[in-house]
């Protein structure tokens, strides 16, 4: 139950997650979750409030707030637990915060080229010169229609909350992961803000990245369609399916999966 | 007493050498100038009061001890020493320098003519050494010392003991000055740690304007002790920006008096910067004395190892519809220890005033200490105030937001730590400065190569 895996791709998948259970403190938030992600895919996760739907993407990404008490994850079949969050950066994985942070006095332009550098220099690059990242950040600032003074200010600081969203999607633009996690980067958006962020994630998608995208709305979905839609609630993903379980959610609601959930011992012998 | 007497030996004796150099000077016969008589007073005040300390609830020293200055044994220099080694190329690393600005420079406290540049009389505004003026300039006579009260604390009297040079600025009414006066108090090595008594007394009449920087710093890092003493006069209508470094190598004690006495509608605008010394304390007092007036303090102070650092830091709303602004942060390494205190005060008439305080202080340690006890005492009852203290560590969900991006560990706290220091710096409003100040912390931060106050 829950895993979904593409036997068309070849090698190894780009990620595998199997039997994740982590805590935050002494609470225990992720229970089992099995997902295998391969390049080229688009993977949405939704769930009501509270279902662990955040708190895998930040697992992902190595916050340490989080503890993982059992499972493992392998990313380009590596042990991605063993990873520090900037190592797992610099190989390619990007988590869009929910709550991007405001950091007053960091200019945007000097974090992003530090984190290119950063990327490169663990590749075995040069650092890029200035005048080229001028020129890559002003392309992606085009592409995902940022208001240019923007890139000037501190990352974040004063930011509207879609400024703050658009921010998150012009720094993946850059980064350019191989594995974006985009924790409801929906919310909080008005429409147009959605479609312009929309579109952005929709340029950056390709058959060498994939995506896991975090939501709480199908709204979203209507303008970045899915490869696979997997529930989760209470910590496990009970259900997962292709773009149609979207639109079933939104007439629905959770409430039949919750039902399932109530027989534990029908959903274990399925995981 | 007997024991004050044995610990001062030093300033004892300094200061009957200094009587000597200075009667030397004298005519014969004259009678003793209204400077010796200030010398004079303020050598039997601090025969009094000595050196300050904590004891019976004195709660301006209740953080920091300036004991070792009593006994230790410091040499008292009284003339240009012209082996002291001190050249313009140390002293341009060392300080805030541009060409265009009147740069004054003094060594030991005492004024160079040779390392100063600029025309030191111009025609909008004169700037020298004091000691030219200490006769015969009313000006200088009418305010020196005049904001200084003796009586508060041993230190500004015992500046005032041995008073001999330093720097006196004067703008007259009506005039912008048009070059940034810099002051650079620059303390040379010697193998017996000096004591040196820098001195600066700024008047600006009415409706004039002037930039002055302070700095002091040293050439060695030996021990020394500076103890400071600033003056500013505000006439009404003055618009002062001060910008003052206290730079002057990790084993010196540096203990500092500033007096800002400002008339109606005058603004005073000040940045403070401060890294590690021993010891430093900074006693900065601002008296708004007329309708209108307003400051603005900014301060960054940086300390790490054992060093010590305090502000303390005065405003007195003397006047209706005035305004205080302050806003100092610190960083802490180390076992290191910072105090900020002082007493933002609205006296009973000064309706309308408006004050706010803030001290923000980051620890980049569990050892490093930071005592922050701002405060405001407020009589009137149509005023806007408001005050904080905060002491925290590197906010970790920035540091991950930082490395989620692919920042190493120290690269992400470097870039936070910056963040927190560029605030103060940025508000430099003259750029050589702000570049040099910018480097300066670069380099003395936790090493990193990062530009913080400057856009791309």
């Amino acid at each position: 139950m829950g895993t979904i895996s593409n036997s068309a791709s070849s090698g190894a998948p780009l990620l595998e997650i199997r039997d994740l259970h982590a805590s935050a403190g002494d609470l225990e938030i992720l229970r089992g979750v099995n997902l295998t992600v391969n390049t080229g895919e688009v993977h949405a996760i939704m769930g009501p409030n509270g279902s662990g739907k955040s708190t895998l993407a930040n697992v992902l990404a190595g916050r340490p707030d989080y503890t993982v008490d059992q499972g493992t994850i392998l990313y380009l079949n590596k042990n991605l637990l063993e990873m520090e969050p900037e190592l797992r950066a610099r190989e390619g994985i990007f988590l869009a915060f929910q709550y991007p942070v405001e950091l007053p006095g960091v200019r945007i332009w000097q974090f992003l080229k530090a984190a290119v550098d950063a990327q490169r220099l663990h590749r075995g690059e040069e650092e890029m010169g200035a005048r080229e990242f001028d020129q890559l950040l002003k392309s992606k600032v085009e592409m995902v229609k940022i208001d240019q003074d923007l890139v000037r200010r501190a990352v974040n600081e004063g930011f509207s909350g879609g400024e703050k969203k658009r921010n998150e999607v012009l720094q993946m633009a850059v980064l350019n992961p191989k594995l974006a996690l985009l924790d409801e980067t929906d919310s909080g958006l008005d429409i147009d803000a959605l479609r312009i962020v929309s579109e952005g994630i929709n340029q950056l998608r390709s058959p060498d990245n994939a995506i896991i995208l975090v939501t709480h709305y199908q709204r979203i979905l209507d303008y970045i369609t899915p490869d696979f839609v997997h529930v989760l609630l209470d910590g496990r993903i009970v259900q997962s399916g292709g773009p149609e379980l979207a639109h079933q959610l939104e007439a629905q609601g959770y409430d039949w999966l919750k039902e399932s959930q109530d027989q534990p011992d029908l959903v274990d012998a399925g995981a | 007493m007997t024991q004050t007497a044995a610990k001062n030996q030093s300033y004892a004796d300094g200061f009957l050498a200094l009587a000597q150099v200075l009667n030397g000077h004298a005519s014969a016969g004259q009678a003793p100038s209204w400077a010796q008589e200030l010398r004079d007073t303020a050598w039997s005040t601090f025969q009094r009061l000595g050196f300050p300390t904590a004891r019976r609830g004195n709660e301006r020293w209740k953080y920091t001890s300036v004991r070792p200055l009593a006994a230790a044994r410091f040499s008292i220099p009284l003339e240009l020493d012209p082996d002291s080694g001190a050249n313009i190329q140390d002293v341009k690393r060392l300080a805030p320098w541009h060409d265009d600005w009147t740069n004054l420079v003094f060594v030991d406290g005492l004024f160079s003519p040779e390392l100063s540049t600029g025309d030191p009389i111009n025609q909008t505004a004169a700037a020298g050494s004091l000691a030219l003026s200490l006769d015969g300039n009313s000006i200088v006579q009418q305010h020196l010392g005049r904001y200084t009260g003796l009586d508060d604390d041993g230190l500004p009297a015992l500046n005032t003991a041995f008073l001999r040079d330093g720097a006196f600025i004067h703008v007259p009414r009506g005039i912008n000055a048009g070059s940034v006066l810099n002051l650079i108090y620059l303390t040379t090595p010697r193998s017996q740690p000096k004591a040196v008594f820098p001195r600066t007394l700024i008047v600006a009449e009415p409706n004039s304007s002037v930039t002055i920087n302070e700095s002091y710093v040293s050439m060695s890092d030996l021990g020394h002790f500076t103890n400071a003493v600033t003056e500013i006069v505000l006439e009404d209508g003055v618009n002062v920006e001060h910008n003052q470094l206290v730079n002057e190598g990790t084993n010196a004690y540096h203990v500092g008096h500033t007096r800002v006495h400002q008339s109606q509608d005058s603004a005073f605008s000040s940045s403070s910067f401060a890294i590690g010394s021993a010891l430093a304390r900074i006693d900065f007092q601002v008296t708004l004395n007329g309708p209108g007036s307003s400051c603005n303090l900014d301060g960054l102070y940086l300390t790490k190892d054992s060093q010590h650092v305090d502000n303390l830091i005065n405003i007195d709303h003397a006047s209706p519809d005035t305004t205080s602004n302050l806003r100092y942060k610190g960083i802490l390494d180390g076992n290191s220890r910072a105090v900020f205190g002082g007493t933002v005060l609205v006296r009973k008439d000064s309706q309308k005033a408006t004050a706010h305080q803030s001290d923000k202080n980051l620890l980049l340690s569990d050892e490093a200490e930071v005592d922050s006890k701002p405060s405001l005492l407020i009589y009137a009852d149509d005023v806007q105030c408001g005050h904080g203290a905060t002491a925290g560590n590197i906010d970790p969900i920035a540091l991950f937001y930082l490395r989620s991006r692919g920042l190493d560990h120290e690269t992400a706290s470097k870039f936070l730590i910056h963040a927190f220091a560029g605030e103060i710096i940025q508000s430099v409003t003259l750029e050589p400065l702000r570049d040099f100040l910018d480097q300066l912390f670069q380099d003395e931060l936790p090493a990193a190569s990062i530009k913080i106050g400057v856009a791309q």
